[in-house]
C-alpha cells in the first residue's frame, strides 16, 4: 500500500486555480520529487498536504489516515514532518532549543504536570534530549548545539531545520527546496544527508527541488507539474527527456 | 424636533471623533502601528490654540492663532517621527504601541504642568450664537464643526488622489519596500504623514475646545473613544474612520438618553469589542479575503 | 555568557539552576528576602510587600506578553476579578486559603472563556480588544453591586492563618512573609513551566505560529492555556492587592493600571521572569524616589510644586529611553553590566549589538 496517496486535489485562490487535479502516490522508502517552473504550485501542494490550505476538492490519505479530517497541528503526530522553503526556525533560540520544540508532537506530559515538574516530566525530558542528541549526531550538528540560530550560516540553518523535523521521528518527510540558496558544496552535502535519511533511517521523502543535479542524484521517481496541472511522472532521466516537460521549462521556445 | 437637535449635536461630536480617528488611520497606513498619543496631541493642539487666542492670554486673531497652533503640531509630529520613532522602525509593532503610550503620558504631564488641570474653553467669534432653521435652534459652532470636517476631508481626498506627494504616501503605505525601490523617500514620506496627522489633531482639538471645555487628562479617554471609532470603521480605511466617528458621536447622546447610565458610558467600547470579534476588518471596509 | 562549562548529563540542562554557584546566588537572594524585615523596618517592609504583589501581577502579564507574545492592555480586569472574588468570599465567612484558591481559579477560568473569541485577533487588534475588555470590567465592577459592593467597593477583612491574625498595617511583617511565600511558589511553578514542553510551546507560538503548527503545537489551545494561566496569576495578585491596600473599588483597577502593568514588564525586560521583578521595583521605588528627591530639594531651599502625574511621566520617559537604547529592558541592562564584569577587561562595545530584525510576515508564500 502507498504511504501517501494524493488523489486529484485542486486549490483555488479567489477564482484562480493554483492546483488543478493533481494525483500521485508515494511508496514507502522512496524519494519522490516534484519539479516544475516557478508558480507551478509545488509549494502550494506541500501546504495542502500539511493542511495549511484547504483543498477545493480531492483527497489526501497518509498511511490509512484521511489527512483532510486533521487539523494542521495533528499532521506531524501521524508521522509526517516538513521543512519550509524560507526556513521557519526560531531565530532567537539555540539549535538545541529548536530541536526540543521539534519534539512537541511526542510529548506525553500535561501542562499541570509541567507546572509541578513531576518526576515523570524529568524522565520525559531526558528521553526528549536523548532523541535530540541522536539526531544531532546523525546530522553532525554537535558543533552548533548551543549556538543561536540568528548567527548561523544559511547552509547550517537548512540542516537544522531538517533536524527539527527529524526529531519528531516521522516516517515521511516533506522537504521544500532543500538546496535553494546553498553553494555547490553544500548541495552535495545535502544529497548525502538525503541518501542517509533514506537508507539509514528508512525514511520516505517527498521533495520539491529546482536543482536538477540533486534531483537526478537522489530521486527514485519524479513528478513534473506546470500551471497547477500534472505533466509527466517517471524516473529522473525520463522526466528530463520528456518533450512536454522541456516545452514547459523553455516556455515554448521551440514554437514559431 | 428634540431628536433632530440631539442628532445634529451628535454629528458634530462625531465629526471630531472622526477627525481623530482619521489621524489614527493615517498613521496606521504609514507605519503599520497605532499612535496611542493621538488624543493627547489633540489636547495639546487645543491648549496651544487657547493660549494663542483667548483674550486673557496672547489674544491673537482667531485664524492666525489657529494657523500657528496647527502648524506647530504638524512640526511637532514631524520631528517626533524623524527624531524618535524612526529609530525603532522595523521592530515589532508592540514597540511603537508602547512608545506612543509612554509619549501620551509625557504629553499629558507637560500640558498639565504648563496650563494647569482646570477645564478651559476656546473663545470663538461664534460662541453662543445659534442658527434658527425652521424652528430648530442649532448652535453655530456645530455647523462650523460639520462644515470644517467636510472641507478638511475633501482636501485630504484631493491631496491623496491628485498630488504627487499624496500618491507617494499611498504607494508607501501599500508596499514600503517597492516604494523605496521606486525612488520614493519612504522615511520622509512617513514623517510627513505624521505631520499631517498632527495638523488634523490640532484642528480636531480646536473644534473640541470651541464646542466644550478641555482638560489635560481628556486626551486618554477621548483618544480611546476615537480609536474605537477607527476600529469600528476599519483601521485601514479613511472614509471608514469618519463613518465610525459619526456612528459613535451619534450613538452617545441617544444611548445616554435611552439606556441606563453605566451601559451608555461603555457602549462605544462594547460596540468596538463586538466589531473586533465579529468583523475584525471593520464595519465599513470592504472585506477582502487575505491570501495566506 | 558565563564561563564555559562542560555538560556531562542531560540533567545539567534540565535543572532549574545551571550550576551550584548559580543555585547559591538565588539561595542568597532568598535569604536576603527572608531577613529583609529586620534590615528595613516596618515601613519599608510594607513597600517590599507592594513590590512582591506587583511582581506577581507582572509575572501574570509576562507569561502572556513576554513568553507567548500576546499583548494585553486589559490585565487590571483580571486583578479586579481576583480581588473582588476573593474579598467577597472572605466577607461571606470563607477562610483565606479556599477564598484565595477560588479567586485564582475564577480568574483563570474567566481568562480561558474570554480567550476563545479574543485570541483569534493578533497584534494591535488584540491590544485594542483587551483594552475594551478592561474598560467594560471597570464598569462591571460598579454594576455587579452584590459582589463588588458597587461604588463603595469592599473592605478587606484581616487574614486568619495558622492561628495568626495577619493584617497589612497591624502585622506588616507577617503579611510580607505571606506575600513572599506565594511569590516564591508562583515563581517556581513559572520556571518549571519554562523548562518543560508547555513553556516551549508558548515560546514557539510567540516566535512563529506557522512553524509551531507544523511542529504539532495546537496554537489555539496553547494561547488559551497561556491566557488562562496568566489571568490566574494576575487574579491571585489582585486578591493579595486587596489585602495590601485594604479596600478596593472600581477605581482600583482602572485601565491606566493595565497600561502600567504592560509598561512594567517592558521596563523590566520582556521574555524573562526577572523582568517582572525589575519592573515591579521600578513601579514601587520611582514614586518614593521622586518624593524623597522633592524633600531633599525643599531642604536646600528649592521648592518644587507637586505636579500630578510626574511619577507616570518619569516612568514613561524611562520607557522611551529604554525602547530606543535597550529594548530588552532593565534585564538587558543587567545582562550587559554582568557581562562587563565577567569579561573585564575584554568587554567590547558591539558585543550585544542587536541583530537587525525585520517585521516577519506570518504569511505563507
Amino acid at each position: 500500500m502507498s504511504l501517501l496517496d494524493v488523489n486529484s486535489v485542486s486549490l483555488s485562490f479567489g477564482g484562480i486555480k493554483a492546483i488543478d487535479g493533481v494525483s500521485f502516490r508515494v511508496e514507502p522508502g522512496e524519494v519522490f520529487t516534484i519539479v516544475g517552473p516557478n508558480g507551478a504550485g509545488k509549494s502550494s501542494l506541500f501546504n495542502l498536504i500539511s493542511r495549511f490550505y484547504p483543498p477545493a476538492s480531492g483527497s489526501i490519505v497518509f498511511d490509512g489516515h484521511d489527512l483532510l479530517a486533521c487539523q494542521p497541528h495533528e499532521v506531524v503526530g501521524l508521522g509526517l514532518a516538513r521543512t519550509f522553503q524560507n526556513i521557519e526556525l526560531f531565530d532567537h533560540a539555540t539549535v538545541l532549543d529548536n530541536l526540543l520544540i521539534g519534539r512537541h508532537s511526542q510529548r506525553q506530559t500535561r501542562w499541570f504536570e509541567d507546572l509541578l515538574f513531576l518526576p515523570k516530566v524529568r524522565r520525559e525530558e531526558r528521553a526528549h534530549r536523548r532523541q535530540v542528541e541522536e539526531i544531532i549526531d546523525f546530522l553532525d550538528l554537535a558543533a552548533y548545539r548551543d549556538r543561536m540560530i540568528l548567527g548561523l550560516p544559511y547552509g547550517v540553518r537548512k540542516v537544522v531545520e531538517i533536524a527539527q523535523a527529524l526529531v519528531a521521528r516521522p516516517r515521511l518527510l516533506l522537504l521544500d527546496e532543500p538546496a535553494a540558496g546553498l553553494s555547490v558544496e553544500e548541495t552535495e552535502n545535502m544529497a548525502w544527508w538525503i541518501e542517509d535519511m533514506q537508507k539509514d533511517l528508512g525514511l520516505t521523502i517527498v521533495m520539491v527541488e529546482h536543482d536538477m543535479g540533486l534531483v537526478s542524484q537522489v530521486s527514485n521517481r519524479v513528478l513534473a507539474i506546470a500551471e497547477g496541472r500534472p505533466l509527466a511522472e517517471g524516473t529522473p532521466a525520463e522526466i528530463q527527456a520528456h518533450p512536454e516537460v522541456i516545452r514547459a521549462w523553455l516556455g515554448g521556445a521551440d514554437e514559431p | 424636533m428634540d431628536t433632530l437637535q440631539l442628532l445634529i449635536s451628535g454629528i458634530a461630536n462625531g465629526c471630531i471623533y472622526g477627525l481623530i480617528a482619521l489621524g489614527f488611520v493615517l498613521i496606521y497606513k504609514a507605519s503599520e502601528s497605532v499612535n496611542f498619543a493621538q488624543g493627547d496631541m489633540m489636547i495639546l493642539g487645543a491648549f496651544l490654540a487657547i493660549a494663542l487666542i483667548n483674550t486673557n492670554q496672547a489674544d491673537l486673531p482667531f485664524l492666525l492663532g489657529l494657523a500657528i497652533a496647527g502648524l506647530s503640531l504638524g512640526l511637532f509630529a514631524y520631528l517626533l517621527d524623524a527624531l524618535l520613532l524612526r529609530r525603532v522602525f522595523g521592530q515589532p509593532q508592540l514597540t511603537m504601541v508602547v512608545l506612543t503610550i509612554a509619549l501620551g503620558f509625557v504629553l499629558r504631564f507637560i500640558i498639565g504642568a504648563i496650563w494647569g488641570h482646570d477645564p478651559v474653553s476656546l473663545e470663538t467669534p461664534v460662541a453662543g450664537q445659534r442658527l434658527d432653521i425652521g424652528g430648530l435652534a442649532i448652535p453655530v459652532i456645530d455647523a462650523v464643526i460639520i462644515a470644517t470636517t467636510v472641507v478638511l476631508v475633501a482636501l485630504l481626498w484631493l491631496f491623496f488622489a491628485r498630488t504627487r506627494l499624496g500618491l507617494a504616501m499611498q504607494a508607501s503605505s501599500q508596499n514600503q519596500m517597492a516604494a523605496y525601490y521606486m525612488g520614493i523617500p519612504v522615511k520622509r514620506v512617513v514623517s510627513l504623514v505624521w505631520a499631517m496627522s498632527g495638523v488634523v489633531a490640532a484642528i480636531a482639538g480646536v473644534l473640541f475646545a470651541a464646542k466644550g471645555a478641555v482638560e489635560p487628562s481628556a486626551g486618554l479617554v477621548f483618544g480611546i473613544k476615537a480609536f474605537a471609532a477607527a476600529v469600528i470603521g476599519g483601521l485601514g480605511s479613511l472614509p471608514g474612520a469618519l463613518a465610525g466617528g459619526l456612528l459613535i458621536g451619534i450613538m452617545e447622546p441617544f444611548a445616554a438618553r435611552h439606556l441606563p447610565s453605566h451601559v451608555a458610558q461603555v457602549s462605544p467600547y462594547a460596540l468596538m469589542l463586538l466589531v473586533l470579534i465579529l468583523r475584525p476588518s471593520g464595519l465599513f471596509a470592504q472585506v477582502r479575503q487575505k491570501k495566506v | 555568557m558565563s564561563k564555559p562549562r562542560f555538560k556531562t548529563r542531560y540533567d545539567d540542562d534540565i535543572n532549574r539552576f545551571e550550576s551550584g554557584g548559580h543555585r547559591l546566588q538565588y539561595l542568597l537572594l532568598l535569604g536576603l528576602a527572608l531577613a529583609a524585615p529586620w534590615l528595613l523596618g516596618s515601613y519599608y517592609t510594607g513597600e517590599l510587600s507592594s513590590v512582591l504583589v506587583w511582581s506577581m501581577a507582572g509575572m501574570g502579564v509576562m507569561l502572556l506578553v513576554g513568553h507567548t507574545g500576546q499583548v494585553s492592555l486589559g490585565h487590571a480586569a483580571f486583578m479586579a476579578i481576583g480581588a473582588f472574588t476573593h474579598l467577597a468570599l472572605m466577607l461571606r465567612g470563607w477562610h483565606f486559603v479556599p477564598a484565595l484558591m477560588t479567586a485564582t481559579l475564577v480568574s483563570g477560568i474567566s481568562g480561558a472563556l474570554l480567550a476563545r473569541p479574543i485570541l483569534r485577533l493578533s497584534g494591535i487588534y488584540l491590544a485594542i480588544a483587551t483594552l475594551a475588555l478592561g474598560i467594560l470590567v471597570e464598569d462591571l465592577a460598579i454594576v455587579a453591586e452584590p459582589v463588588t459592593g458597587g461604588v463603595r467597593g469592599l473592605i478587606a477583612p484581616p487574614i486568619e492563618l495558622f492561628g495568626l491574625t495577619i493584617d497589612r498595617h497591624g502585622t506588616p511583617i507577617a503579611f510580607y512573609y505571606l506575600c513572599l511565600s506565594l511569590v516564591v511558589l508562583v515563581t517556581l511553578a513559572y520556571s518549571n513551566l519554562l523548562r518543560s514542553p508547555t513553556g516551549r510551546s508558548f515560546l514557539a507560538v510567540r516566535d512563529s505560529e506557522i512553524s509551531a503548527r507544523a511542529l504539532g503545537v495546537n496554537v489555539t489551545r496553547t494561547k488559551t492555556l497561556a491566557f488562562a494561566l496568566s489571568c490566574a496569576i494576575t487574579g491571585l495578585a489582585g486578591a493579595l492587592y486587596g489585602h495590601l491596600v485594604q479596600a478596593v473599588n472600581f477605581e482600583s483597577f482602572l485601565v491606566i493600571i493595565s497600561i502600567a502593568l504592560l509598561l512594567q514588564v517592558i521596563v523590566g525586560g520582556l521574555g524573562s521572569i526577572h523582568g517582572a521583578f525589575f519592573g515591579a521595583v521600578v513601579i514601587v521605588v520611582l514614586p518614593q524616589g521622586i518624593a524623597i528627591a522633592r524633600d531633599l530639594l525643599s531642604d536646600v531651599g528649592i521648592r518644587v510644586a507637586a505636579f500630578p502625574g510626574l511619577d507616570m511621566a518619569v516612568f514613561a520617559l524611562i520607557i522611551i529611553v529604554l525602547m530606543v537604547l535597550e529594548p530588552r529592558g532593565l534585564y538587558g541592562v543587567w545582562l550587559r553590566v554582568r557581562t562587563w564584569f565577567e569579561l573585564f577587561p575584554l568587554y567590547r562595545k558591539g558585543l550585544f549589538r542587536r541583530a537587525r530584525s525585520y517585521l516577519k510576515t506570518e504569511r505563507l508564500k
